[in-house]
């Protein structure tokens, strides 16, 4: 944590971040549901801006703030009727999640906090991955190189469309 | 390094709980997009604080975006299909498939 | 010469079988009988061709200077390679013997696919059910046996050898409704399959001491400056035996390993042609319809076993132990088919253990022939009754197939007195009759002269006993002949219509045959066929036999044979109580004749009662109570554990997610917790 403003510039994230997820999760309207997803999104790109990814992070609001979240909305808006609420939760189901997380977050947490509290307490130095380097990184065959897992995926996102076009259709 | 961590750590309790606890099927996935997101925070710091050198979480990040962006939009098509037959997008309404 | 036509032959009636076979059912009934027997046609025309030009042609390929003929491969390629020794080929050869079967097979296959296409039918003209299947069996049938013939490797005989066992299971099982068919077909099947399990291990037993399957290799030398072209030899025959005598273990329980793989071999022929005593299935087999039983059970499938032991006849000479088991086996054969086939009622029965003796005699020309006696003459009289055989013998069964279809019934006693009505058959059967007794100038008289001049050159013994059952021949024939044509009026039973000669598809093939049958035996057969290739004549005319004949015993069995038929004239020509009271005199001999001295009996009771009863029957009680009991078990658990837990598949996403993630969460605690 090096300069003041990086400092107040995680906390703000962070809490973004705990915040809107938490609202995401327990709002009962569907569409605010997924506005606060948007808001988390958008905190996470800028956690990715603030570690020097920057290309991730336009990627993380093109992507999932510019496609998913407006496919998200478009589905609910053809799913639901306006001002629906989601019906008042269950006592017994809503234990059974609180359990849940409550369970995943002592476990991971526990395993985070025994291991990594001491580790890697200074931000290294990196210089901000190149948009040239991204690109031969992403192109290349060699070592650590993706041009294969690339190929793959835009496959899968072609049969993705395909298959996405099956099923939706109208018969 | 445990400073970003632990607040992907919150995001990822908090899509479990909305995935165990919410009906609404577009609420799931919703939930769902939140633990993996969560990871991708993972991959990000990770990578910056331990390898500042390579881009090995980075480009796992990407990956796992695109896959998402096909993921949600296939789980779309299929939420929309059901809601077509069933006029509802309940969860637990679906469980014909056992049968 | 060239490869077209060969490949011809064999591609023909494959091609017809896939085609109709697969598209059969979908043509009308003439077309599919018509494509047959057109096929067949052409494939006749092209054999014929084959075959002229390998004895008439003069090519130096086909025949050398010195008359010999040769062995000619026109093409040879190879099938499966397994190892660089190792190697299946596929071929054909041409030689005296299988150009012979080139004439042989054709003729009768056409003759029984023109006549098929009347005998198929009923009186209004009817198709039989399956008749496009039937025509499909056929081809089948007939491109195997002609592979068969033109084997160039003993391995692709075996193959071949098994194709024309499944034809013929088909085909006796065609009339697959009716419960004594399939287990008539049932039992071919297993019979022959147990022959071919010898055959298989004879078949190894030779190629793993010589290290091949080529007959060219294990009989004949090639001829210097061709190539493709073998002579038969008796050096490399030599050269076989001799690799057998400095093997590690030349002798096997008394015998040479030799004369095993031989002996093995021949047991594959004996169930393919029916010697005893694996005879048995040959009876049972005319349940086929009759045309079959002409073509495959008469005169082409059932002389592979004298085929196979013609091809491998130089390695036999060596081992001459296994030729004397060859004529042993034949001759008791001969005769007790002999001996049966005078006491059967069935028609077909008699003709089918006619068979059986026919095929003994060729067995037993085989097995006396010595080069040392008027240059094998055995080898080759063996063959030409092959060839007049199948003529004449396609022609009995396709008059007694004639018979039975104006007639409706198999058994004697309800025809007799046929000749008014069926005038050609009669005439046609009756020249089959004289051809078959022997009786001068059909076909059979030459032929079956020559087996006892080679039976008197080998050993006097065998002379008379084979002159006994050629005397029995005459007398079971023209005893079935009187009783079918004559013996008393004809009665036509009520709401029956009179019998009458079929119509011209099954006449002339009749007619043809009959020909044939006055002619074949002007076939100079002995300077076509020789066990080496080498004529006996120098110059050859239409009475070439005639004037070679060992008149002395020429004329013994011609008088053997007259007063045979005149016996059975005597005492079948009309109806009279002689034939009751000669079997009143002897009833214990006439009861064992007409049960086939209970062979069948006797095979029922050691498969039925030993093997069943003490081997199969503990190990199905093994079967039934320890191994399924145990797999039972595993099933009656899986079942119940899967009720069990049914209950968790609910269908429930959320559910599923819940448990998934206890368990991960578990596996995590306890990772971490054992790193610690």
């Amino acid at each position: 944590m090096e300069s003041l403003g990086g400092i107040i510039m995680y906390w703000v994230i962070a809490l973004a971040i705990v915040i809107f997820s938490v609202l995401t999760v327990t709002t009962r309207k569907i569409l605010r549901s997924a506005t606060y997803l948007l808001f988390v999104l958008f905190a996470t790109a800028a956690l990715y801006f603030k570690l020097d990814y920057e290309f991730l992070g336009a990627v993380q609001i093109a992507v999932y703030a510019g496609g998913i979240v407006v496919l998200f909305v478009f589905s609910i808006l053809l799913t639901s009727h306006p001002g629906d609420n989601t019906a008042r939760l269950v006592s017994k189901k809503r234990v059974l999640g609180l359990v849940a997380g409550v369970a995943t977050l002592v476990v991971a947490g526990w395993a985070l906090l025994s291991r990594c509290a001491e580790m890697a307490s200074r931000l290294p130095i990196m210089d901000n991955p190149s948009m040239h380097r991204i690109g031969e990184t992403l192109m290349g065959t060699g070592k650590g190189e993706y041009l294969l897992p690339f190929e793959a995926v835009s496959v899968l996102l072609l049969a993705c469309i395909i298959g996405g076009v099956t099923v939706a259709r109208k018969r | 390094m445990i400073y970003y961590l632990i607040p992907s750590l919150l995001m990822f309790c908090c899509g479990v709980y909305g995935f165990v606890t919410r009906k609404n099927m577009i609420a799931m996935l919703i939930s769902l997009e939140l633990m993996l997101n969560a990871v991708d925070i993972n991959f990000v710091v990770f990578n910056r604080y331990l390898f500042p050198g390579q881009l090995e979480g980075m480009f796992f990040t990407l990956f796992a975006i695109a896959i998402a962006a096909a993921e949600t939009a296939l789980a779309i098509a299929i939420i929309i299909n059901v809601f077509r037959a069933a006029r509802n997008v309940d969860v637990n309404d679906l469980n014909k498939m056992k049968h | 010469m060239d490869i077209t036509i060969p490949i011809l032959i064999l591609a023909i009636p494959l091609f017809m079988f896939l085609l109709l076979g697969l598209t059969g059912m979908k043509m009308p009934h003439w077309l599919a009988g018509t494509l047959g027997t057109a096929g067949m046609g052409t494939v006749l025309v092209l054999s014929y061709i084959t075959a002229l030009t390998y004895f008439y042609g003069g090519s130096p390929q086909f025949i050398a200077e010195n008359g010999e003929r040769l062995q000619a491969v026109i093409f040879n390629c190879t099938w499966l390679q397994f190892t660089p020794s190792l190697v299946i080929k596929l071929g054909f050869l041409l030689d005296p013997i299988s150009a012979l079967m080139l004439i042989v097979i054709p003729t009768i296959s056409f003759m029984v696919h023109l006549y098929s296409m009347g005998y198929m039918r009923d009186h209004h003209g009817v198709y039989e059910h399956g008749f496009q299947r039937f025509y499909a069996f056929l081809s089948l049938f007939s491109f195997s046996m002609l592979g068969l013939v033109v084997a160039t490797n003993i391995f692709q005989m075996y193959i071949f050898w098994e194709l024309v066992g499944a034809s013929s299971y088909l085909l006796i099982g065609f009339y697959y409704k009716k419960p004594s068919a399939v287990a008539a077909s049932k039992k071919a099947f297993i019979v022959t399959r147990f022959a071919d399990l010898g055959f298989l291990i004879g078949i190894l037993v030779l190629s793993y001491y010589t290290g091949t399957f080529d007959f060219m290799q294990l009989t004949s030398a090639p001829v210097d400056g061709m190539e493709g072209v073998y002579q038969i030899s008796e050096q490399t025959a030599m050269g076989v035996k001799n690799i057998f005598a400095q093997s590690a273990a030349p002798v096997f329980m008394g015998a040479s390993v030799l004369t095993w793989a031989l002996v093995l071999i021949f047991m594959g022929g004996m169930g393919k042609s029916a010697m005893m005593p694996l005879h048995i299935w040959l009876p049972d087999a005319m349940e086929g319809p009759t045309p079959v039983s002409a073509l495959i059970h008469a005169a082409t499938m059932v002389v592979a076993g004298v085929y196979l032991v013609a091809r491998l006849y130089p390695l036999y000479l060596m081992e001459t132990a296994s030729l004397d088991i060859v004529v042993v086996v034949g001759a008791l054969t001969a005769f007790y088919a002999a001996m049966v086939a005078c006491a059967q009622i069935d028609i077909k029965r008699v003709l089918a253990f006619s068979t059986i003796s026919q095929i003994a005699f060729m067995m037993v020309s085989l097995g006396v022939s010595r080069p040392e006696f008027h240059d094998g003459i055995g080898y080759m009289a063996g063959m030409f009754h092959l060839f007049t055989h199948a003529m004449f013998k396609a022609l009995l069964f396709l008059c007694a197939g004639a018979i039975i279809h104006a007639v409706g019934s198999n058994d004697y006693t309800d025809m007799h007195g046929l000749r008014k009505y069926m005038p050609i058959t009669n005439v046609c059967f009756l020249i089959g009759c004289l051809a078959i007794a022997g009786i001068i100038p059909f076909a059979g008289f030459f032929s079956k002269d020559e087996i006892l001049v080679a039976c008197f050159g080998h050993s006097i013994f065998w002379y008379i006993w084979m002159s006994a059952v050629a005397g029995l021949t005459a007398f079971y024939m023209f005893r079935i002949y009187y009783l079918i044509f004559w013996w008393k009026e004809h009665k036509v039973h009520e709401g029956h219509h009179k019998p009458s000669d079929q119509p011209w598809t099954m006449t002339l093939p009749l007619v043809i045959l009959a020909v044939v049958s006055c002619l074949a035996g002007f076939v100079p057969m002995g300077n076509l066929v020789t066990w080496n290739g080498v004529p006996m004549f120098d110059h050859v005319n239409f009475f070439t036999n005639l004037t070679h004949l060992n008149w002395s015993v020429a004329l013994v069995s011609l008088a053997v044979a007259i007063v045979a038929i005149v016996i059975a004239t005597v005492m079948y020509r009309k109806e009279n109580p002689l034939p009751d009271r000669m079997a009143g005199m002897m009833p214990r001999l006439w009861d064992w004749c007409h049960h086939r001295f209970y062979w069948d009996e006797l095979y029922q009771f050691i498969t039925h009662k030993i093997i069943f009863g003490c081997i199969s029957r503990p190990i199905a009680w093994f079967d039934r109570h320890i191994i399924d009991g145990a797999m039972d078990g595993l099933a009656i658990v899986t079942n119940k554990a899967s009720y069990a837990i049914r209950g968790l598949q609910s269908g429930k996403i959320q559910m599923y997610v819940w448990i998934y993630l206890i368990g991960v969460l578990l596996l995590a605690a306890v990772t971490a917790f054992c790193l610690m």
